[in-house]
This record gives structure tokens, sequence and C-alpha cells, in this order.
């Protein structure tokens, strides 16, 4: 490519927008359905359901440790998919690119969509570029829309949690959030923290494997909003109070260091490559021991209880706190602030 | 926190003194414009939104601490 | 090495702490907590619901931004709307309603309004936007006042003319005089600001004390502070002393921070300032002094500001000064919410409807 950057008329339909698609794309996402470039894929499904899916993503900044919007787009479809329990079939990619965005940033992001592909092992079928003027987007946006085939017999939904049932986390909480807050904050910190952005549905799929589908009740992956927004949502859709307990929450030393000091609530912070689990309480251990049979699983742990509502008592989480004592976790209200004092 | 490495001198208002401190694994270069005695490595600090605001050597937050241990068993 | 941080969260020593306070408890007691970042702490750890029944904690007006004026709040949003002003600004403040809407509206609308974690950031911002007038919304107490002096004297040392500041820095002790000069008040005890404290001293909550005989201990943030300070405080007021306790001596010096004092006195005096909910105290603010005045933004801009009003319903003035709780408040967790608020106790991280609303039982739970 002669420019090094992107400019209007790569957004025009034209021979640019043919190159672009050839050199930065096909190069690196090449599959049957993808090479055709008509205007839909068309694809074989079996009988069943399909869990179905839309993301966009505008992560700032665009590049982070542990990833980028390219990995974090590919990561967030497909485990939005396997919280279904659902294993990614497909995938479609719309990108926006800013005028000026630098072509090796643009190819460092392809070089990850598809390294991230091929790790989830899942194609994208279809795909679409536009370009807007400069100013008009931060550097690139992406889309994205994924399918996936659910496993006959298996029935999930934030709905289905009973009293008694075991609430699960599958790792360290707070690692995304962190990770990108460092990267944009103006104060000068050492502590070298990664978000975790993975995909996960090998994790569920061990899972599954391993405990009867009726025992299991759902998934959710605690992005935006974090744990406690996740878990609040839970207790509303099948009306419970949710019990947890601070000190079984598995958080990164570095990571609390880092909000003590930013006065943020790591149960806030978005994690990219972590799933919570409700399960019969009598198969918590099995759904422990699957998780840690896998290294994104590894400090996996039971960090609460679905409880029964009193009368008139609306649903809630509750926290037993490190010392002892009791309060709400609430659903995230606004972007976490700054202290002053 | 605990102070690892000191640079700049207090009064030098174009370039202020920091201090690489560190907890919990997390590491921070906190301002020393106002605080009441320039620390030393080893010593330790206490940070209030980017800037430490009083310094207290190693056997002082020791000794703080077997304080409130004494407290908590006898009164 | 002892994790010296991990010790000051020990769930024993809380236990043991909490077993002592009982032992003293010999009646019901009402203690004050005028700390922002202690009533977050209390809340956070679930502290109030390890108390005894007969142990009261009510919160004063240790929240910076909630005791800041309306209409301090709407001049600092018509200071973002005035051509070639950028305003920068603690977090906290973005979102107070102001009468006519808040920084966060003033910046949809297209003022040029910039969150940093600290005056030295807005101070870089002006070195490198040399075609801006940066102002710095000074608002804090005794702790944010040294770091602001020194900002100041760092601006004048590099020769920094676009950088002003709107000082709203206010003193806590005058308030506390001010705040329990009310008799219908009932404290038995207060539990004093930590990093205030740091800087101005154990010894100045001495004249409050004896003129209230009011029994003061000087705690730190953690659970096993908070505990010691309320077990101390227990101590005196079932004996019927009042003295001023420090037990946060890892941080509080008993003349406090000689230079950090020396900086605010440099650059600043003191001046009557008017607090929402407290009205006017004297000599409670403080003003740049004649010598730094190029640096008060009020001196460089006319700042135009139609009626201030009080945000209708809002009781936040009474809550700051202990006359109500949150839930006392009818518009509380209904028409007031952290992203709809109506005043800014609701809004600011450290300020009581913030807390009672994130942590704390506003229902039957």
């Amino acid at each position: 490519m002669k420019n090094n950057r992107i400019t209007l008329d790569h957004g025009s339909g034209g021979l640019a927008t043919k190159e672009l698609i050839q050199d930065v794309f096909l190069a690196r996402l090449s599959n049957r359905y993808l090479d055709r470039l008509e205007d839909s894929a068309v694809i074989g499904i079996e009988g069943g359901r399909l869990a179905f899916t839309t993301d966009s993503y505008v992560v700032d900044p665009v590049f982070f440790p542990g990833g980028d919007i390219g990995s974090l787009a590919v990561h967030g479809t497909v485990n939005d998919l396997a919280m279904q329990g659902a294993k990614p079939k497909a995938l479609t990619l719309g990108l926006i690119l800013e005028e000026g965005l630098l072509f090796q940033e643009l190819e460092q992001i392809a070089d990850s969509i598809s390294r991230a592909c091929k790790e989830a092992q899942v194609p994208v079928v279809a795909a679409d570029t536009k370009v807007v003027p400069r100013g008009k987007a931060d550097k690139i946006f992406i889309n994205t829309a994924g399918v996936g085939l659910i496993p006959e017999g298996l029935e999930l939904g934030s709905h289905r949690a009973h009293p008694g049932d075991a609430v699960i986390v599958s790792g360290f909480i707070g690692d995304h959030g962190s990770a990108i807050l460092m990267s944009r904050s103006n104060l000068s910190f050492g502590a070298e923290i990664h978000s975790d952005s993975a995909p996960l549905y090998d994790l569920v799929a061990t899972v599954l494997e391993k405990c009867p589908f009726d025992k299991v009740r759902l998934f959710r992956d605690p992005t935006r909003g974090g744990l406690a927004t996740v878990l609040n949502e839970i207790a509303q859709s099948s009306n419970v109070r949710i019990e947890v307990d601070e000190g079984a929450i598995p958080i990164r030393k570095k990571v609390s260091g880092v909000c003590e000091l930013l006065g943020l609530d790591p149960l806030y912070l978005a994690n990219e490559g972590k799933c919570v689990a409700v399960v019969d309480s009598g198969y918590s251990q099995e759904v422990i021991d699957a998780m840690k049979e896998l290294p994104i699983g590894a400090h996996a742990a039971l960090i609460g209880r679905i409880k029964a509502l009193d009368v008139s008592q609306r649903p809630v989480v509750t926290l037993k706190t490190g010392v002892g004592g009791q309060r709400i976790v609430s659903m995230l209200s606004g972007e976490p602030l700054p202290r002053i004092c | 926190m605990k102070v690892l490495e000191v640079q700049g001198e207090q009064d030098d208002f174009l370039n202020p003194p920091t201090a690489l401190v560190e907890a919990q694994g997390t590491t921070l270069n906190a301002r020393l414009d106002i605080v009441d005695r320039m620390p030393e490595p080893g010593d330790y600090v206490i940070v209030h939104a980017g800037f430490a605001i009083h310094t207290l050597s190693s056997e002082d937050a020791h000794k703080s601490l077997e304080l409130f241990k004494d407290l908590a068993q006898h009164g | 090495m002892v994790d010296l941080e991990q010790v000051f969260r020990d769930r024993q020593m809380v236990e043991a702490l909490l077993e002592r306070l009982m032992d003293k408890l010999s009646g019901p007691l009402s203690f004050m907590e005028v700390c922002g970042t202690h009533t977050m702490s209390i809340f956070r750890h679930g502290i109030r619901t390890l108390l005894p029944p007969d142990i009261r904690l009510v919160s004063g007006p240790g929240c910076p931004v909630c005791v800041t004026s309306q209409t301090d709040i709407d001049r600092m949003v018509g200071l973002s709307e005035i051509h070639g002003v950028v305003v920068a600004t603690f977090g906290d403040l973005m979102r107070v309603p102001g009468t006519a809407g808040s920084l966060s509206d003033a910046r949809a609308r297209g003022a040029s309004v910039e969150i940093v974690y600290s005056p030295a950031e807005a101070l870089n911002l002006a070195g490198s936007k040399p075609s801006s007038q940066v102002v710095f919304l000074s608002v804090g107490f005794e702790t944010t006042a040294p770091v602001v002096a020194a900002t100041v004297l760092e601006a004048q040392a590099r020769g920094i003319e676009n950088f002003s500041i709107y000082c709203c820095n206010k003193l806590m002790p005058p308030a506390l005089h001010a705040l329990f000069q009310d008799e219908e008040l009932e404290i038995s005890g207060l539990l004093c600001p930590g990093h205030v404290s740091s800087i101005i001293g154990a010894k100045a909550y001495e004249g409050l004390c004896a003129r209230f005989s009011m029994p003061c201990v000087i705690t730190g943030f953690e659970p096993v502070d908070i505990l010691t300070g309320l077990y101390h405080l227990t101590c005196q007021a079932s004996e019927g002393k009042a003295f001023v306790e420090n037990v946060y001596h890892r941080a509080v010096p008993q003349d406090g921070n000689k230079r950090a004092l020396a900086l605010m006195e440099k650059v600043f005096e003191p001046t009557d300032a008017h607090w929402r909910g407290l009205g006017t105290i004297d000599k409670s603010g403080l003003e740049l002094r004649e010598e730094f005045s190029a640096f008060d933004v009020q001196r460089r801009f006319e700042i135009e500001v139609k009626d201030s009003q009080q945000p209708k319903g809002c009781i936040c003035g009474k809550i700051i000064r202990a006359k109500a709780l949150p839930t006392d408040c009818a518009l509380f967790a209904k028409a007031c919410t952290p992203t709809k608020p109506v005043g800014p106790c609701m809004v600011s991280s450290e300020g009581t409807c913030s807390a009672y609303y994130k942590y704390g039982s506003y229902e039957e739970q």
C-alpha cells in the first residue's frame, strides 16, 4: 500500500475498498464462506436451537495489556454464545474506521482477530468496512454478530436460579477493567495488570461434560458493570436473594491494591474471560474441579449461595464483608469516579 | 506505603520531588511537595490522592501496629 | 515482612475490639463521623451491622462536594461556558446538579470540561494548552489545600499564566464549632477525620473538645482503626470524660504537618465561606492572598449566574447537619438516585445519600 493511513477513499466501495478487504482481511481471515465475497454467507444448520448475538466494541485505548479491540471483539462475541452453552459456529464483523487510522494498526488488529478466531475455532463468514471522516469515530469501532448451536436438552437462563443453588466464579475478578483504567490513567503506576480477555467455550463445555444438564441453571459473563451487576440481574430475574462471601471472591492483590488507590470497587470492573455459573449445590465441587482442569479456570471458586426472599423482600445481593459485617451490593450507577477530600 | 526511591528536593517548585512507593504489589510515584519530613528508602509514607502527607520510619510503623494488637488483646 | 495493610482488616482483631466495646457500653450513645471517607468505609465493611443497637452512627459535614454551595456550583457551570475556558475538576463535581444543569450537562452542550485526579494535572494541562484558560475547581478541606498551594507556587515558578483556580476550599474545625452550637444535636462523641488531621494535627480539636465537652477520637479508615476509635469513644462517653485522643498515630502527629500548614499559610488566608446546609461561617474558607491573586479566576472573568436555587425538595442541608437521614428524604431512591441525582449528597463519592443508596439497607433486609 502506498499510503500508510486509511483515507475516505477506502470506504467508497470502489477499488481502494477492494484492495483493503483483500490485503488486510482476506489475507488473514480466509475461509470458504468469506472468500466467496457474496452479500450473505450461506451456512448449513443441523436441526436445533440457535444462539444468536450482537456486540459493539468501542474500547479506549484500542491496544491494551493483554489484547486489543480485535481480540476483544472475537472473545466477547463467542463468550456471549458460550453463556448459552453454544459452540460458536460463525461470526460477522462490521468495522467503522476513522480516516487517518494507521494501516499498521489496522493490520495489527486484523492479525489479532485472526489469532483469536483460530483459537476459538470460529470463522468470520461475513464482514463490512466503512470509513468516516477524521474526528467522526475514535480510530476504529467494531460491531459483531455471532451464531452457535445449543445442545439439545440444555435450558439455561438468568431466571433459573433456585434457593440453595451454588454461585461459582471461574477466576480472578476485575482484571480487564483495571487494565483498561490503568492504561488510561495519568497517574504513574507500576503494576502490570493484563486484561483477562479469552474465549470461554472450552470452559463451559468441560463443565457441561461433568455436570448433568438439569443441574446447571445458568452461565453469565460479567463484562460491563462487573460481577456486581450480573449478580443483581440474576437476583432480579430469578426473584431471589444472593448471598456472597467477600473473602471467597478471587481478586488479584495488584487489582485490589490499584482499586484502593483509585477509590474503585473491583466488583464493578469488567471481566472479559470469566464466567459466573449457578448450579445445583450438590454439583458445586464437580463444577469447580471441571473449571480447574483448564488454565483459565485455575482459580475457580464458590463465592455464594442463592437464598429465598422473605415475604415482601425485594431481590437483592448481600455481601458478608471480610470483617464479618454485612452490606448490600447494588447495581452499578454511573461511571466510577475518583475520590477527593 | 513503603518508600523504594526518592528523587528531587522539597522547595524545588520547578522539579517537585517524588518517591517511588510500593504497597500490595503496586508501585506508584507519590509527590513529596507537602510531606512533613522527606522520606528515605525504607521509610513509610501515608499517601492521599497521589501526595505523601506524612512520613514515618519502619520502626514507627511497626510500633503502631503493636499498639493495636495490644489493645485488641488486653486493652 | 508483615503485610501492614492486611492487619488493619483482620477479622479476629475486629471481633476482639467489639467485645471490649460492648463490655464498656452502659447505655445508648450517638457518635458522629465527620469524614466522607469514614462514611464510605463504615458502609463498605458493614461496620454498622456489627455494632450493638445502642450505638448510633451519624454522618457529618465531611464531604467537600456536598458542602459546596449551590451558588458556587452554578458559578462553576457558568465558568465552563465562557469561551476559551477549560475547566479542570475532580470527577465528583461533574454530575452535581446546578440550577441550570451540571458540569456534565455543560460538557454535553460543548463546554470544555476535563476530569483530573490532582491539581498538578490541571497545571500540566495549562502548560499543554497555551491558548486556553485552564481553571482548576479547588474543592476540598485541609488535605487538598496544601496541594493546591504547592501547585500555585509551581505555576508561579514555571511562569504558567493561563492557569487559575476557583477557590472553594474550606476548613473543618470552624464548621464543627458551628455545627455543635445547635443545642438540639445530641452527639456523645466525634470520630475525627483521618487525613485532615494529618495536616492540622491532633491539637486542632482541643478547642472544640473543651468548649462542648465533646470526646474526640482521631482514627484511620480501616476496620480495625474504626473499631478502635469507636471503642475509645465508648470508653470516654461511658465514663463521662471528654478529651482529644489520637489513635491514628501512624498518620497524625500532635502538631500536624508543619510544612503543609506553612504552604497553605503562604498562599491562602482564611475568609468567610458559605456552606450548603450550614450557612455562612466566619473564617471557614480560604482565599488566595493578594500576592497570588493573579491566580484567582474571579479576578480574570466576570461569571454571570442567574438566581441560584436550591433543588426543590432536597434535604441535603439537613443531612449534612445530621438532622435527618437519607431515608427521611421523600426523594431518596425515588426521584433522587445516582443516575438522576437531585442534590450533591447522592452524587458525590463521599456523600451520605450515595453511601446509603449503594450499600445501605434502605429497604428491610
